[in-house]
């Protein structure tokens, strides 16, 4: 399998399915002549002209209103914002008008668009580019959210959304671009939306995470395995619609559960994590659910200590491992 | 003793709302020698371009910052190691030190997993719904069961252990948590110090590139790069630092001042002669040539003096009269226009004048303008006849109230006690904030310059 970066599956991804449907299309601050900030989109405009890969005015609100009256009409836009953080003057027309239009024209549109947008601090980009900003959209029935953590799941799910009928945001993380690299299948390559991805066997502890932090639990778990203590890691891939046999089944595994985010602890996806297994299972937990997730406070900060603070890092989630493995 | 140190030179902070500066070209290599305040490099900042001179003497060692690097003020751009008498050096002593303060960790950080919270015991009787569960289920007292977890309590794998040995104490077939418990102490400990290490070597590379993770911005100078874009007839020309800052101060310029504009004619022959019969003598004696901005500007800082208005600032709920007359000087090159500064022209005369222009014009050609030179003007004089313009309508120099400029000086006949005579015109052009002039005060101030240029004559001295 050819190894690659997280943000060459994303292009890949993209390139595949326009080769192979003429509909889909990408839209987008700088995706075209500069190939997006990230070069998350180079080349694609070379490769498909400037009708497929449009270069938009600076307006997320108008790139999610194209993009969805697009999808309407049939086409299969990916609409990219360039920082989650711009994400959310496109916030209206992505709940009230994509998330809505297949229950509200009774079945008569949907609405297959793929917002892309990249989630996450840690790269010294301060409050305006460095949100998580996942807890605003889940819990909006209508929309799908994924969030892959390894390449070769950045492509199988992106591919999964372009090709989903309904609107799917896809939460990539910008800190795993480069750092993380990955063996990722080749030829056409699909993740299922709505499943998750036990990562690691394990007795001891059940893990759940998803995107970057799932690298920590990993890197942690490995540590652990010397101390004797095995944790069981669970991915989440999809955060809307929760995959709640998954998550139950990883709980049962172990009845000691942590779940990680770097999106703030209050209202983000580990409360609703929490609460279907505390629904469900009551009986066969063995510890109280702990969540490990971004602090409470405003925004990441700029200043480095600060910003290792917000950030999870190895040791944050290894302690916190630990710690529940003994409890 | 002589000991070599090792100094970090920084970016210096060159003027309050500097934050950043780009290294432009390094004057200095490592292994180079530098004495105390000798350039090391030049940079180019928002507003204007500076050497950097270094603060000691010694050799240069390091760049940490290559050309065409932007950097933070206070960010090291290289290192200076200097020959200083001094006590023993520091580096040399240092190591024993901190290893010395690593032993003294070591045995405190040992020490902690001994004396582990023997916690509260009362975790022993309390069950969670799990191990009461799998109690219920294998038919076990949880009570008999030895307790693994935190303060004694008794977890789930415990009570599965415990069924899975037959209800009894399954220690041996156990290892899991055992071994957990028992590893619980050292790993305490051992893991903290490389566990940080090994983070930030992950973390790493991202972290050092900035918000546009591909891209380290690059600041050409000038030169046009060609981006052969296919299919298309067009090149790009990257914006330098220079043309960034002109753009954004004329459009700031334009956008927020209301700016009107006059025109007047002024009869310039006399001032034609006078020049003519002395220039030459001025540049034997002064090696400067003595130009007609020099009397422009003097007839211009004149009749400023007369209408201190025409030297203000507007300040939204008030207008603020500046007392010193700093006059900037628009001086082009092929690619850019900058605006140094004649301080308190007022008190200069014409050779004084003339003088402080050349230099200003020299420095400007020369990339060498310090940015003391481009700051505190308060009124703007433009030179448009230098390039052959002869009616122009100058951008105000924001946030000065008004510009004026000097055209070309052509023979043309004039009609005066209706007779035609060959005379020297050129036109002056003014553009004003209209927030805070207005025509009659500005038609006032051009003809007082009108006078005062015209009013020269053989007579006038030049010192």
């Amino acid at each position: 399998m050819p190894v690659m970066d997280y943000i060459e599956a994303i292009r890949l991804a993209m390139k595949e399915e326009m080769e192979r449907d003429p509909d889909v299309f990408v839209l987008g601050e700088d995706v075209g002549v500069k190939g997006g900030v990230f070069t998350t989109t180079k080349g694609l405009q070379e490769q498909f002209g400037e009708a497929r890969v449009m270069d938009t005015p600076l307006s997320e609100s108008a790139i999610a209103g194209v993009a969805i009256g697009a999808a309407m009409y049939g086409m299969k836009p990916i609409a990219e914002m360039q920082y989650s953080d711009f994400m959310f003057p496109a916030t209206n027309q992505i709940i009230s008008e994509a998330a809505k239009i297949r229950y509200r024209s009774n079945n008569d549109w949907s609405c297959p668009v793929v917002i892309r947008a990249p989630i996450g601090g840690g790269i010294f980009g301060g409050l305006y580019h460095s949100q998580c900003p996942e807890s605003v959209f889940f819990g909006t029935p209508g929309l799908k959210i994924v969030a892959p953590y390894s390449p070769a799941d950045a492509k199988g799910l992106l591919t999964a959304a372009i090709r989903d009928p309904d609107p799917v945001l896809f939460f990539e993380n910008k800190k795993c671009y480069r750092l993380v690299t990955g063996p990722v299948p080749e030829g056409e390559h699909v993740v299922e939306i709505g499943k998750s991805n036990v990562l690691r066997e394990g007795d001891d502890i059940t893990v759940i995470s998803y995107s970057l932090p799932l690298h920590f639990a990993l890197q942690a778990a490995e540590e652990l395995q010397e101390e004797g203590i095995s944790a069981h890691i669970l991915d989440l891939r999809t955060l809307q619609p929760l995959d709640k046999e998954g998550i139950l089944a990883a709980a049962r595994r172990t009845g000691k559960v942590l779940i990680i985010h770097e999106d703030n602890k209050t209202g983000g996806i580990g409360a609703e994590v929490s609460a279907i297994i505390a629904e469900e299972m009551l009986y066969e937990l063995d510890a109280p659910i702990r969540r490990l997730c971004g602090p409470d406070v405003p925004a990441m900060p700029i200043n480095p200590p600060g910003e290792k603070f917000f950030m999870l890092n190895k040791d944050k989630v290894l302690a916190a491992m630990r710690e529940l493995a003994l409890y | 003793m002589k000991a070599a140190t090792i100094h970090e030179i920084v970016m210096p902070q060159l003027a309050e709302s500097v934050v950043n500066a780009t290294i432009e070209r390094w004057l200095k290599q490592p292994g180079d020698k530098v004495s105390m305040y000798e350039p090391l490099c030049e940079i180019i900042t928002e507003k204007v371009g500076a050497e950097i001179p270094s603060t000691i003497e010694g050799t240069l060692v390091k760049l940490l910052v290559g050309a065409g690097e932007t950097v933070e003020v206070g960010t090291p751009i290289c290192l200076i190691e200097s020959e200083a008498a001094g006590e023993p050096s520091v580096p040399a002593a240092q190591p024993p030190a901190a290893s010395g303060e690593r032993a003294a960790a070591a045995p405190a950080l040992a020490g902690t997993p001994a004396g582990r919270p023997a916690a509260a015991e009362g975790m022993r009787g309390r069950y969670s719904p799990a191990v009461l569960q799998l109690s219920a289920e294998h038919g076990i007292d949880p009570s008999a069961v030895p307790g693994t977890g935190a303060g004694g309590r008794v977890t789930r794998k415990d009570i599965l252990a415990y069924a899975a040995a037959g209800g009894r104490p399954a220690a041996s077939q156990t290892p899991a948590p055992q071994a957990a418990q028992a590893a619980s102490a050292a790993p305490a400990a051992a893991p903290q110090p490389g566990a940080g290490d090994r983070i930030v070597e992950a973390r790493g590379p991202v972290r050092s590139t900035g918000l546009h993770l591909t891209e380290t911005p690059r600041i050409p100078s000038v030169e046009i790069e060609g981006q052969a874009i296919p299919g298309r007839g067009e090149t790009f020309i990257d914006v330098t630092p220079v043309r960034n800052t002109i753009a954004s101060r004329m459009r700031q310029s334009v956008t927020e001042i209301p700016h009107g504009w006059m025109m007047i004619e002024v009869d310039v022959t006399n001032l034609v002669v006078l020049r003519g019969k002395l220039k030459d003598d001025f540049r034997k004696r002064e090696g400067t040539n003595l130009t007609y901005l020099a009397f422009f500007i003097k007839a211009v800082v004149n009749a400023i003096k007369d209408f201190p208005i025409i030297n203000s600032v507007w300040a939204v709920d008030k207008i603020i009269v500046k007392r010193d007359i700093n006059i900037s000087l628009s001086v082009g090159t092929e690619d850019s226009v900058v605006t140094p500064v004649i301080k308190n022209a007022d008190q200069k005369n014409i050779a004084g004048l003339a003088h402080e222009i050349e230099m200003l014009a020299r420095k400007t050609r020369e990339g060498k303008l310090k940015l003391d030179d481009v700051q505190g003007g308060t009124f703007t004089v433009n030179n448009t006849g230098s390039f052959g313009a002869i009616l122009t309508q100058p951008i105000i120099n924001y946030p000065q109230a008004a510009i004026i400029t000097f055209e070309s000086i052509v023979k043309r006949p004039v009609v005066i006690n209706d007779m035609l005579a060959v005379r020297s015109m050129a036109n002056i052009c003014l553009s004003l904030d209209h927030r805070i002039l207005d025509g009659v005060i500005c038609g006032r101030f051009l003809q007082r310059v009108k006078e005062n240029l015209e009013s020269f004559n053989s007579e006038t001295h030049l010192y």
